[in-house]
């Protein structure tokens, strides 16, 4: 294998059925490389990430990890994979040092072994460790599950939504986690919701119903961004939503936080759109013209699908 | 909000689970037609509060009631005048789309014929009226939610809990799925939501943060925003978080 591939993926399909999951994916992931994979619910994700772990095989197409055919070297991917599913993958029955010990185990190691890659995590998690797996809290679980899929010592991890339903302050001390691995050499390829996370990313596939879209760096994702973005404010931003969509030379309008971002074709007057708002009533309008952010991409890619 | 009529009113609410007290006296108030944000980290205590208040759980101490019922001794009655949708339980994969609605709305006590009436109603609402015998498992996510809070407020209740319903959903999905929120409050439903979206805490009229279960801070979140000097509600969360003493569970 060229040693600075870490996942090569080529020309890969899975179907179920008559149902079309991976309709013809390929990318690569260097070696060292935080690669992230963003995209809605059914894009495929989750399916690329159990023929990656070598739980599904292919109908067509191939792809390696670490140098080894998905197919036919499955049985070696195995030690040099670390995958985390979605769903909560740990015993729930279990305490957190079983849960550890019982990982080790299926992979011919100790604890002791690699003790130095998890340590950093696992530290948070002593005070707990007789504590049952399924009584930990969703950040605390997902640190668990962590160290779980390292007890190898694995040279690709692959996080299928590892911070769903984790809090801002957990999930960043998880990323924090992403980056100390990287640097120790570990590629990853991870699938994010949260597009604060996709920006974290050396690189980011845009995916959809099976295929992907684009890839790039954050960066470049959002120099992709063709349009010109405004955001609006006011007091009523539930009407403000109707009344932007109705106002020439506005494509889109989308809640955006504090804001709702508008999307508009070079027609678009805001101080004339400002006017019409205070004379149907509207308070306290504001319009300003913003950058636009990953999240901004995302939408409009996704829309037009 | 037209007027100042408390939906949801709590005080000193206190739930202990032998020495460790999950809810340490919890005092609010939520308003008709309002969307009240209730964050906090993973561990803070959200779950327990929001299963009191929908008559799951007794309080250790203090009182409350919901849609005009208490909290301690009217448990049925609350449930019955709620609507709760979650992440983890919201609808049965394995039923159809419309034997979903069938099931809640019996739950719910209302008639066949009324069930079948709010059923095409919402079917057209949601744009979905194709997939009415569809089971439910096979609907991508963003559907899922939708139909979810569709089936949650079925039976019209005054107030909503939605315990992060958009917990994994796609930036395209949640922001449809909120304009469904924003949609039931303009109508008068009380919204009663967590998340750990900061931009969606940024919808919500106002917001509330349990740190170590007690309640930091309340109020809209420009209030906040400008009373804790963030510029976000994304930066007040990680300066009230950060600072809980209690180590998570």
């Amino acid at each position: 294998m060229v040693g600075d591939v870490a996942i090569r993926v080529e020309g890969l399909v899975k179907r179920y059925g008559a149902v079309t999951a991976l309709d013809g994916v390929g990318f690569e992931v260097r070696r060292g490389e935080l690669f992230g994979l963003i995209g809605p619910d059914g894009a495929g994700k989750t399916t690329l990430f159990r023929l990656l772990a070598t739980l599904l095989t292919p109908d067509a197409g191939r792809a390696e990890v670490d140098g080894c055919d998905i197919v036919r070297e499955a049985r070696a991917i195995r030690s040099r994979v670390g995958y985390m599913p979605g769903r909560f993958s740990l015993y729930a029955d279990l305490s957190v040092e079983e849960n550890l010990a019982f990982f080790a185990a299926l992979f011919g190691v100790s604890v002791r072994d690699n003790y130095g890659l998890i340590e950093p995590i696992y530290r948070q998690l002593e005070p707990f460790r007789t504590r049952r797996a399924g009584k930990l809290s969703g950040g605390m679980k997902q640190k668990l599950a962590l160290c779980c899929a390292l007890i190898h010592r694995p040279s690709v991890l692959l996080l299928d939504e590892p911070t769903t339903g984790v809090d801002p302050v957990s999930r960043s001390e998880f990323w924090e986690m992403l980056a100390r691995l990287r640097s120790e050499g570990i590629s990853i390829l991870v699938a994010t919701p949260y597009m604060d996370e996709a920006q974290r990313c050396d690189r980011v596939a845009l995916c959809d119903r099976g295929r992907l879209l684009a890839v790039e760096t954050p960066d470049g994702v959002v120099a992709s961004f063709d349009g010109v973005l405004y955001a609006l404010s006011g007091r009523e931003m539930f009407g403000l939503l109707a009344a932007a969509r109705a106002e020439a030379g506005v494509e889109a309008c989308y809640p955006f936080g504090a804001v709702h971002h508008l999307r508009v074709a070079r027609e678009f007057d805001p101080e004339r759109f400002r006017r019409r708002l205070l004379a149907e009533g509207f308070h306290e309008v504001g319009i300003r013209r913003v950058e636009p952010g990953i999240e901004d991409v995302f939408i409009k890619r996704m829309e037009h699908e | 909000m037209n007027d100042r009529e408390a939906v949801i009113s709590v005080r000193e609410l206190t739930k202990c689970f032998g020495a460790f007290t999950a809810v340490d006296h919890l005092s609010f108030e939520v308003f008709r037609g309002e969307i009240f944000g209730f964050l906090g980290a993973n561990g803070a205590g959200k779950t327990t509060a929001m299963r009191m208040l929908c008559g799951l759980s007794y309080p250790t101490s203090g009182w409350g009631r919901v849609a005009g019922y208490d909290i301690a001794t009217q448990g049925e009655e609350i449930k019955r005048h709620i609507g709760y949708m979650s992440q983890r339980f919201s609808l049965y994969d394995d039923l159809t789309v419309l034997e979903n609605i069938r099931l809640f709305g019996g739950i719910y006590g209302l008639s066949r014929r009324e069930i079948l009436r709010r059923a095409v109603g919402l079917l057209r609402r949601l744009g979905i009226r194709g997939e009415a015998h569809t089971r439910v498992r096979s609907l991508p996510l963003g559907w899922k939610q939708k139909l979810a809070f569709a089936v949650a407020t079925l039976h019209r209740p005054e107030v909503v809990f939605l315990d992060e319903p958009t917990g994994g959903v796609d930036p395209l999905a949640r922001r449809q799925f909120w304009e469904l929120i924003y949609e039931a409050a303009a109508g008068g439903t009380t919204i009663f939501v967590t998340t750990h979206y900061m931009d969606e805490a940024e919808y919500c009229t106002r917001i509330s943060m349990l740190v170590d279960g007690r309640i930091q801070a309340l109020g809209t979140p420009a209030e906040l925003k400008c009373r804790f000097a963030a510029e976000s509600v994304d930066e007040l969360f990680r300066r009230l978080a950060r600072g809980a003493k209690r180590a998570q569970e």
